[in-house]
């Protein structure tokens, strides 16, 4: 699972208002290359949760990236942010691990890159 | 890359070895698969370049094609595992990058609307009554641009309908009806293979009116 993808799913147990982001356990990390997109990194990135997103950078191991949103116009001169950017959003991959819950603080496993957040009974 | 190579690849993928009906699993053949593709890319310009999600994907050939013609990221999300696995291997034989998501599509928590298409051939609801709708009501509530979807053509009329009405979409258009031939995989088939007719539809989501690019 890469963090575009963590970008965008959230927990949605039963009765749980705020289910996004879901914090990340590490196992294992895995980077594969990506040849990189500049229009792709242009669009997306006014969509992208940056708190969300550099938060998971982090704990996933990569601290290359600002802590606050920069501002759009990096994305049209500084090639060192984009490449760093789409780094983080399409090369790391969560191999092994665990999504948790924000407000519960239950584990959905993440198996050979694979999150499984099928809900329990009880919980839908 | 053109159509016959498309479905050429598309036709080396592996199936379910041992489909679940209550999931109501039948492979997508490669050849509705590489049309659904290729007509999202060719006439409407919704894969390259763009985020793709594939409900149900099963053993990923949706996700597949569309990581073919050049979606940036493609997500597959399906309830079974066994179907997953070999999902995950169907990418890695064409080195294709799909992530993988375990999820039962009706209860799918999702942010924000940063799909741009998603892609399904979701259960007819021939096993669980009103599970296609559901998928629908997800997808059109996840995608920003555009969702392609296979129904039952003997559905057309009712789907129009609940979907402009109840399910957020701005425009449901039938593009063309296909034959999907339903090889004998389940017991309580009598006859070989079925042809059923099915419509390829395109759905555009209300709220993709405001782009924000």
């Amino acid at each position: 699972m890469r963090l575009l993808t963590h970008n965008m799913l959230s927990s949605n147990i039963k009765g749980v208002t705020k289910g996004f982001p879901l914090k990340i356990e590490v196992e294992k990390v895995v980077e594969k290359q990506v040849e990189i997109n500049h229009d792709f990194l242009r669009n997306i990135f006014p969509k992208i949760d940056w708190k969300a997103f550099s938060d998971a950078a982090r704990t996933m191991g990569y601290v290359e990236l600002p802590e606050q949103a920069p501002d759009p116009s990096v994305l049209e001169s500084d090639l060192d942010f984009l490449t760093k950017f789409h780094h983080a959003l399409l090369e790391l991959h969560l191999e092994e691990g665990a999504l948790v819950c924000p407000e519960t603080g239950r584990k959905f496993p993440v198996n050979k890159g694979i999150p499984n957040m099928l809900l329990h009974e009880d919980e839908v | 890359m053109k159509l016959k190579q498309l479905e050429t690849l598309l036709g080396d993928l592996q199936q379910f070895t041992t489909p679940k009906v209550e999931l109501e699993q039948y492979p997508t053949g490669p050849h509705i698969a590489s049309r659904l593709l290729y007509t999202a890319e060719n006439s409407f310009d919704d894969i390259s370049n763009k985020v793709v999600a594939d409900f149900g994907c099963g053993c990923g050939t949706l996700g597949a094609a569309a990581a073919l013609l050049g979606a940036e990221l493609v997500i597959g999300i399906d309830i079974d595992p066994q179907s997953l696995e070999i999902a995950s291997m169907n990418a890695e034989d064409l080195e294709l990058d799909i992530d993988f998501v375990q999820c039962d599509i009706s209860n799918l928590g999702w942010r924000g609307q940063i799909v741009d298409t998603v892609v399904m051939n979701p259960p007819f609801g021939t096993r669980k009554k009103g599970i296609d709708m559901d998928f629908l009501f997800v997808a059109l509530k996840v995608a920003s641009q555009a969702v392609y979807s296979l129904h039952k053509t003997s559905t057309r009329d009712y789907i129009k309908r609940t979907s402009l009405r109840d399910l957020n979409a701005s425009s449901a258009e039938v593009l063309c009806e296909l034959r999907f031939d339903v090889p004998q995989l389940y017991k309580f088939h009598k006859k070989k293979e079925v042809d059923i007719a099915v419509d390829l539809w395109r759905f555009v989501p209300k709220r993709s009116q405001v782009k924000d690019n």
